[in-house]
């Protein structure tokens, strides 16, 4: 990865919340780079931090949320050290994001044409009419039939699907060089979701965009991402490209993960859910965050929280685990999820 | 929204009692709200008054001395004298007992039918509920005081006729209420195991259904009482509540009238009165409902 | 559209003619002889009886409730008991002065309530916000009548406290309605002010309940000014419900009118049921009643549908 280029870091975020039970640290150091023209996968059960910090990145926290530290490098400028009318400038312009609920995404007093061309109209500071047309051009190329009739409509009158291409066209309107895309297809018919993905990789190809995929759907990550994030209570705890990560996968939640779910790859005797639950952010565990869950957790692992480490020469595989540390204080073979496996020790 | 609020759910699973640990954590939020309990301080303070206030000041609050009327706040008399020279401080506190009695009494009344009114309907549905609800909707067509005013009006004006009257007026507010909440719950997968192990219609309603609503029961009935009180005042200001000597506080502001004037603590004093009363129970009842329906907070 | 509005026209049917049931009971519900109550405790029975011959107090219920509806409809609400003239000219006469006092005081409620809930939304959890919410729970808690009081002894008589002076541009005048603007303002702030009240905070939640929403996060997302946030993609939903309040304030302020006409001695409807109570001239009692309920049902309605139309776009099923 070194020898491609990056044009977002993320470095060490730290996102805390204030709630009624106190403050909760939702992001606790999370660090990936985003290459160019590349789509990375952020992964992870809910309540493990991928949403905010995808909202971190853009600073669209709700009220109660702030960043508390680290960075976020987009072509070098950090984002949170910014002016909120500079943030402003990129929003939407350079970075853009679509969400989970197209149900609720879209304003429904305003036309879909109105939403779409707000954006045109803000960023390339273009009049109602060239903005309009514009407007219908995004819907084209998102693939909706008809677009003059429906730049007219509502919201309340188009499917899921379409409201979601939508956002999509509204998220493009100003040809940004980052998507952030938070679950975009988790709410849709199985159908629409395929066609939701095949969309947004088409895109991509022909805009040559950066993706971040927000997902805790497997499948979306082998079907759309080159890198993939694996995040865990806040933190990440696997960092790779997509490939090695479902050929070789390493760290023990990764591997259970994967054989939670069915495979066609590979042979399972059985699907192994993973023990247990989430820790509460009130009560995370003093050491490695998934020791309680882990099947092969020893002492130190218990007491100390592991590093974000690389493997490998350069950066392109990191992992968070003790057992791939000259620390390791288990055995130099462990059996996780029915899988033999040699580890450093 | 959605997704900050899956982000930071705390899924611990407590083994205790999940209904007295979700009172646990209503007492801790509503604790927490300081201007509920300033409310709930003051209605306390406002009901240890109503009891035990006759017997504290010993002033009798209808002997009068003409003499010393329309005395302004003095030492001796803390509120001042009115038109016949009667204390009005020992007046407030005698009528203190009247404001809250027909204040509880008449949301009693009407809560208790409304409730039934709203579960009934609400649990069997069909023709029972469309017209118990098209009932309401003829209550509800008399606007503000107007259905109170007509009731006490061929009565005529008494305490008990108020208190009929303000009851019946604040029956339509709880029957919207409670239909809801009930099919609310009634949607519930709960309810039909309970009904297919054989439960009756009765023991539904009591046993799975009012406890799962008391909620907004409790929320709408201490809104409710303020409303009543100002009601009441209001009819006993236009002479159709409590009659001479009683000390009601709108009674008593509508007699000031005339000394306004000269003496208008006579006015300013059973209007301060009513307002701390109803201000109370509206910042009470607010910090309840946030408590016990914190989606409404932030 | 035209569905709804002639269901919701058809549903209105059985309100009013129950409205019309309860008003007309409501002359059984005297206590005794309502002939002999209205005509007084030393009435001779000759009187009694001739009172009760003309207001036909000796047929049947049903028969005395078909004349009163059929009546009713032709605009004939009967005679009053004290003054012989017919209710409707009694009520004619004074109709518009409440309707007139009730629409100030809607303006004047939607206006302030507006402002203050939108202010207190935009800046929710300040102290801007904190002082507007108690100032709303004060006008709330407060009665109007009391409120009129003050206002008459502050403004009217000129005796505000601590000894300051009423400037001359100040001075308001304690009674009457219409003349001058010295006359409107005072019972128009008197019967507003509990509804702006209802309005800035019903606003406010409104408000901060939309602000809360997926699609002011994507307006955000878009790079949009908090500004063009909060008073485009925001105001224009949160305002929605607040339609519906706007129209049971005007009728609470209906109602309210007893009191501030009272207090303000406004010859309106108000005042005319007040009187009409005190002289136990229950014609004119259930005359006033039926006409102010008849007014507030057709303004429900008329916000029902209205609500309805805006909402037309929101309804995602």
């Amino acid at each position: 990865m070194n020898e491609m280029e990056s044009i977002l870091v993320v470095n060490n975020l730290q996102t805390s919340f204030g709630t009624e039970a106190g403050e909760v640290r939702a992001v606790d150091g999370v660090s990936f780079t985003v290459p160019k023209g590349k789509t990375i996968g952020i992964v992870g059960e809910s309540g493990s931090g991928k949403s905010i910090t995808s909202l971190s990145i853009l600073r669209l926290l709700a009220s109660n949320g702030k960043t508390k530290g680290g960075e976020v490098l987009f072509k070098g400028k950090d984002l949170l050290k910014l002016s909120e009318k500079a943030m402003r400038e990129i929003r939407g312009n350079q970075i853009s994001m679509i969400f989970q609920e197209p149900m609720t995404s879209l304003n429904p007093v305003y036309t879909v044409g109105q939403q779409i061309s707000e954006t045109i109209k803000i960023h390339k500071k273009l009049g109602n009419k060239e903005a309009m047309s514009q407007s219908v051009e995004m819907l084209k190329l998102v693939g909706i039939p008809s677009p003059e009739k429906r730049v007219k409509q509502y919201p309340h009158e188009l499917s899921g699907g379409m409201r979601q291409r939508v956002m999509i066209a509204m998220a493009l309107a100003c040809d940004p060089e980052i998507l952030i895309a938070d679950e975009p297809t988790t709410a849709l018919d199985v159908t629409i979701q395929a066609q939701i993905l095949e969309l947004i990789k088409d895109l991509q190809n022909r805009l040559g965009m950066s993706v971040i995929m927000i997902t805790h759907d497997l499948g979306v990550v082998a079907e759309t991402c080159d890198y993939v994030a694996v995040m865990y209570a806040g933190q990440v705890v696997e960092y790779s490209d997509v490939r090695t990560l479902f050929k070789n996968p390493k760290h023990p939640y990764t591997l259970g993960l994967l054989n939670s779910l069915p495979r066609h790859d590979v042979d399972q005797e059985k699907l192994i859910p993973i023990k247990g639950m989430v820790p509460s952010p009130h009560e995370m565990p003093v050491g490695c965050r998934f020791a309680p869950r882990c099947p092969v957790a020893t002492e130190l692992c218990h007491k100390k929280q592991p590093d974000l480490l690389s493997t490998g020469g350069d950066n392109s595989e990191q992992i968070r685990c003790w057992m791939y540390s000259e620390e390791w204080d288990g055995e130099s073979e462990v059996t996780l999820y029915g899988e033999k496996r040699t580890v450093k020790g | 929204m959605s997704t900050v609020q899956t982000e930071k759910n705390p899924s611990t699973m407590k083994k205790s009692n999940p209904r007295s640990e979700a009172f646990k954590t209503f007492m801790k939020r509503l604790l927490k709200n300081k201007a509920a309990v300033v409310g709930g301080i003051v209605i306390l303070f406002i009901i240890l008054v109503g009891i035990f206030g006759p017997f504290l000041v010993k002033t009798d609050p209808n002997a009068q001395n003409i003499l010393n009327k329309l005395q302004p706040p003095s030492k001796e008399h803390w509120f001042g004298t009115d038109n016949f020279g009667r204390d009005i401080f020992s007046r407030i506190v005698n009528g203190t007992k009247l404001t809250l009695t027909v204040g509880f009494l008449s949301v009693f009344i009407g809560g208790i039918i409304g409730v039934v009114l709203g579960i009934v309907s609400g649990y069997y549905g069909g023709a029972i509920d469309t017209i118990t609800m098209r009932l309401m909707d003829i209550l509800l067509a008399f606007p503000g005081i107007l259905l109170a005013l007509a009731i006490v009006s061929v009565l005529g004006g008494s305490l008990v006729n108020v208190i009929i009257a303000v009851g019946i007026f604040s029956v339509p507010a709880f029957a919207r209420i409670v239909r809801g909440s009930t099919l609310q719950v009634k949607k519930l997968e709960y309810i039909d195991a309970v009904r297919a192990l054989g439960a009756s219609d009765i023991r539904i309603i009591f046993k799975h259904i009012l406890p799962n609503i008391m909620s907004p029961i409790i929320v709408q009935a201490t809104m409710r009482i303020a409303t009543a009180i100002l009601t009441a005042s209001g009819l006993a200001f236009l002479g159709l509540g409590a009659q001479p000597p009683d000390p009601e506080w709108g009674a008593m502001l509508s007699d000031g009238r005339t000394y306004m004037h000269n003496a208008g603590h006579m006015v300013l004093i059973p209007g301060m009165m009513i307002v701390v009363v109803v201000l109370a129970f509206n910042i009470f009842g607010d910090g309840l409902r946030d408590a016990l329906d914190p989606k409404m907070k932030q | 559209m035209t569905k709804y509005i002639i269901r919701r026209l058809l549903q209105t049917i059985p309100v009013l003619l129950g409205v019309s049931i309860l008003v007309f009971s409501l002359m059984f519900l005297i206590p005794g002889d309502p002939a002999q109550v209205m005509a007084g405790e030393g009435a001779s029975e000759q009187t009694v009886e001739n009172l009760r011959e003309k207001l036909g107090l000796n047929d049947p219920a049903y028969v005395q409730y078909g004349r009163f509806l059929g009546n009713a409809l032709q605009g004939d609400l009967g005679n009053s008991v004290r003054s012989g003239r017919p209710v409707m000219d009694e009520i004619q006469a004074r109709f518009w002065i409440t309707v007139e006092v009730a629409v100030y005081a809607t303006i004047l409620a939607v206006f302030i309530g507006l402002i203050a809930g939108i202010i207190s939304a935009v800046r929710h959890y300040t102290l801007t916000d904190v002082s507007i919410m108690i100032i709303a729970l004060f006008g709330l808690s407060m009665p109007n009548f009391w409120l009129g009081l003050l206002l008459i002894q502050w403004f009217a008589l000129g005796n505000l406290p601590f000894g300051w002076d009423l400037p001359e541009i100040l001075k308001m005048r304690p009674s009457g309605w219409g003349d001058s603007w010295r006359q409107i303002i005072l019972p128009v702030i008197t019967l507003g002010t509990g509804g702006a009240a209802i309005i800035a905070r019903m606003t406010r939640s409104s408000m901060l309940e939309v602000i809360g929403q997926d699609y002011i996060r994507t307006a955000r997302a878009k790079g949009v000014s908090e500004r063009i946030v909060i008073y485009r993609h925001a105001l224009k939903n949160a305002l929605i419900p607040v339609v519906t309040v706007i129209g049971l304030e005007f009728g609470g302020f209906l109602g309210g009118a007893v009191l501030t006409e009272t207090i303000f001695a406004i010859n309106g409807m108000g005042r005319l049921t007040i009187d009409a109570i005190r002289q136990r001239d229950f014609p004119v009692v259930q005359g006033t009643v039926l006409v102010i309920s008849l007014l507030f049902v057709i303004v429900n309605l008329l916000v029902d549908i209205s609500y309805k139309f805006l909402n037309k776009r929101i309804d995602l099923n």
